[in-house]
């Protein structure tokens, strides 16, 4: 399995457990939630770093991706979250390019507004983010998750789909991430 | 090493494994006379050993079952809308100090401290109320009389004498007496809190690792432990494969480390894994206190407490499952937490795998073996037979294949008597209890 397959299973395998890991007696689990979370990042940070790879030799042309990434994502309900973790996905993607030479950014830039530094002055934050830090520990959280339409959907697809290649619907590129590793 | 059985097998004939059965913990006590067990529907085993009969010399040193209490309930927190488990996560004896005996346990949310005593005798001669407890009529006593203490058979009750509760948001992972025997810890998912054994309305949290922002967080602590002589030193583990050893004295929030063990990750093993093979499941220090042993998904490593930049030895438990990663993430089973144990004399280390196979690695001879607990491979007084995986090429008679292997059985706890060479081993919902071979 290549690369790019391998990085996208993986991906969406993380959606499934972290999906069935909210219904488990106990509630979730921080550890595994952050986990899987770092897993998803890494698998991303190599599956997008793998198709630059094959776009810059010129195998493969999709440079409308990202963008519908963006668009695609803008309306969802957890939008209000992605200010709040895109520090984090900056952060993420920092570290892994620190950790690993072989993820080096490529030449040109990425336009991913998730990844958008939120602390710019000039960025609309539609959450407080003073209010998160001084949430207390045991209020529910009410920060929106995947919805689960949505998840049932991309795992249906990728059962439908095991080769998963992509053609016509990439459904990683329009996989939601979900953001907050955390729902305390 | 040849190992002679003495299978003790606990509860459950049942072909399918209830839940509930699943054990969760194993613990020795400080003499390990007792050996106490927690499972997952919240009830806790505690066996004792025989004493040595001249009359049966073959029955030596095999235990029993001593007391059986139901130590945690399911809870519900009804303001975050969360079931608590009644999974028994950790047990840590107290030393003996009198006739009784004190273990803590703990699930998710809440420590309980048990005492487990013997009663043997039993008052009789009431004046107030007759031999089966009803009360009786005033006018019919006509003297007093002194009650007398008769024995009886002997009965083993536990009773909760402490209860810590709500000091944890997040789940408890991880108990540790302290070497001065008033003082505990309790450690969760971001925060390690101090408690004194005599008071439950009060903990002093001294390393809290949460982030402002929660969404800004990268490690979670995964296990801790006291120094086993200096009761102002402790070390805890995490989620990035860090350990951070604490001193006290030095402040009264132990955030800042005094000393951090970490070995660089080797490049070439990078992965998509890689961050959860080398979370630290378990962190256990040597009985002298001068080692450190680690344990993640594939390797034990031995630290020395002065060297904090690389571990003094490594021994990898499974390594010919590096390249099946992939499965593992799929069934889940790469998120297992392995613990690890030291023999009594710190010279042998112990880990669990999958199959039912279990691990102990010698560090004077640096010679390893892999054995089985199974009710098949272990008739009563057999000398367990050492198994061996077959890694590719051609596989031998008594050699298992990768692929063969049942990931479905596992072996995560396990213990080691404090001063004999006696093993305990939790394999799903049955125990076995090993020994050496006795001539």
């Amino acid at each position: 399995m290549d690369v790019t397959a391998e990085a996208k299973q993986i991906m969406i395998q993380a959606l499934g457990k972290m999906y069935s890991s909210r219904t488990q007696r106990g509630g979730l689990r921080l550890h595994r939630s952050l986990l899987l979370t770092l897993v998803m990042k890494s698998a991303r940070d190599i599956y997008h770093f793998a198709r630059l790879q094959s776009e810059s030799k010129g195998q493969c042309d999709k440079p409308s991706v990202t963008e519908n990434t963006s668009q695609t994502e803008e309306p969802m309900d957890t939008s209000s979250t992605v200010s709040e973790v895109s520090s984090v996905e900056t952060q993420f993607t920092e570290d892994v390019h620190e950790r690993d030479p072989h993820l080096h950014s490529p030449a040109e830039p990425i336009v991913d507004k998730e990844n958008c530094n939120p602390t710019r002055p000039d960025r609309h934050s539609r959450k407080r983010r003073s209010k998160t830090a001084t949430e207390p520990d045991f209020l529910p959280c009410k920060k929106a998750k995947l919805n689960s339409g949505e998840v049932r959907g991309i795992l249906q697809t990728s059962q439908n789909n095991p080769a998963n290649c992509g053609r016509k619907l990439d459904s990683l590129s329009l996989v939601h991430m979900p953001r907050a590793i955390v729902t305390f | 090493m040849c190992v002679c059985v003495r299978a003790c097998v606990r509860a459950c004939v049942r072909v399918c494994v209830c839940a509930s059965d699943i054990i969760s913990t194993v613990e020795f006590n400080s003499t390990g006379e007792l050996l106490a067990t927690g499972d997952k529907g919240g009830r806790v085993v505690v066996f004792q050993r025989e004493q040595e009969s001249k009359n049966q010399p073959h029955r030596r040193g095999e235990y029993n079952v001593y007391s059986t209490f139901q130590s945690h309930e399911p809870e519900f927190d009804y303001l975050k809308s969360l079931e608590i488990e009644e999974k028994i996560n950790k047990i840590r004896w107290l030393p003996q100090q009198n006739a009784a005996y004190f273990l803590l346990s703990t699930n998710d949310k809440t420590v309980k401290l048990w005492k487990i005593s013997e009663r043997d005798k039993r008052p009789e001669g009431y004046n107030l109320k007759d031999e089966e407890g009803r009360i009786r009529d005033p006018t019919t006593i006509t003297a007093l009389r002194v009650p007398v203490l008769r024995p009886m058979d002997l009965m083993v009750e536990a009773t909760p004498r402490r209860i810590f509760s709500n000091a944890h948001t997040y789940h408890i992972n991880s108990i540790s007496v302290n070497s001065d025997y008033e003082t505990y810890m309790s450690t969760d998912d971001l925060r390690i809190n101090l408690w004194n054994l005599e008071i439950t309305n009060r903990s002093f949290n001294i390393v809290d690792i949460k982030p402002a922002n929660m969404e800004e967080l990268t490690e979670v602590i995964t296990a801790a432990e006291f120094h086993p002589n200096q009761c102002n030193t402790f070390v805890y583990s995490s989620s990035k494969g860090s350990i951070k050893l604490c001193d006290m004295r030095e402040s009264a929030l132990c955030d800042n480390h005094s000393k951090l063990f970490e070995e660089p990750e080797d490049p070439s093993n990078r992965s998509f894994f890689s961050e959860i093979i080398s979370s630290i499941s378990d962190v256990k220090f040597s009985h002298s206190g001068r080692y450190l042993m680690t344990r993640d998904y594939l390797a034990v490593k031995v630290w020395d407490v002065n060297m904090e930049n690389k571990p003094l030895e490594t021994y990898q438990v499974h390594d010919y499952l590096r390249s099946k990663l992939c499965s593992l993430y799929e069934n889940d089973c790469i998120f297992d937490k392995f613990e690890c144990v030291w023999n009594g004399t710190d010279s042998v280390l112990m880990t669990g795998s999958y199959n039912n196979f279990f691990r102990m690695f010698d560090r004077n001879t640096k010679r390893d073996v892999t054995l089985e607990a199974s009710r098949e491979n272990s008739k009563p007084r057999a000398i367990l037979k050492p198994r061996k995986v077959c890694v590719g090429g051609k596989r031998r008679k008594d050699e298992i294949s990768v692929d063969s292997l049942d990931f479905s059985k596992k072996i995560l706890h396990t213990a080691w008597h404090p001063s004999e060479n006696i093993i305990a081993v939790a394999a799903t919902n049955n125990l076995y209890i090993f020994q050496d071979k006795v001539n």
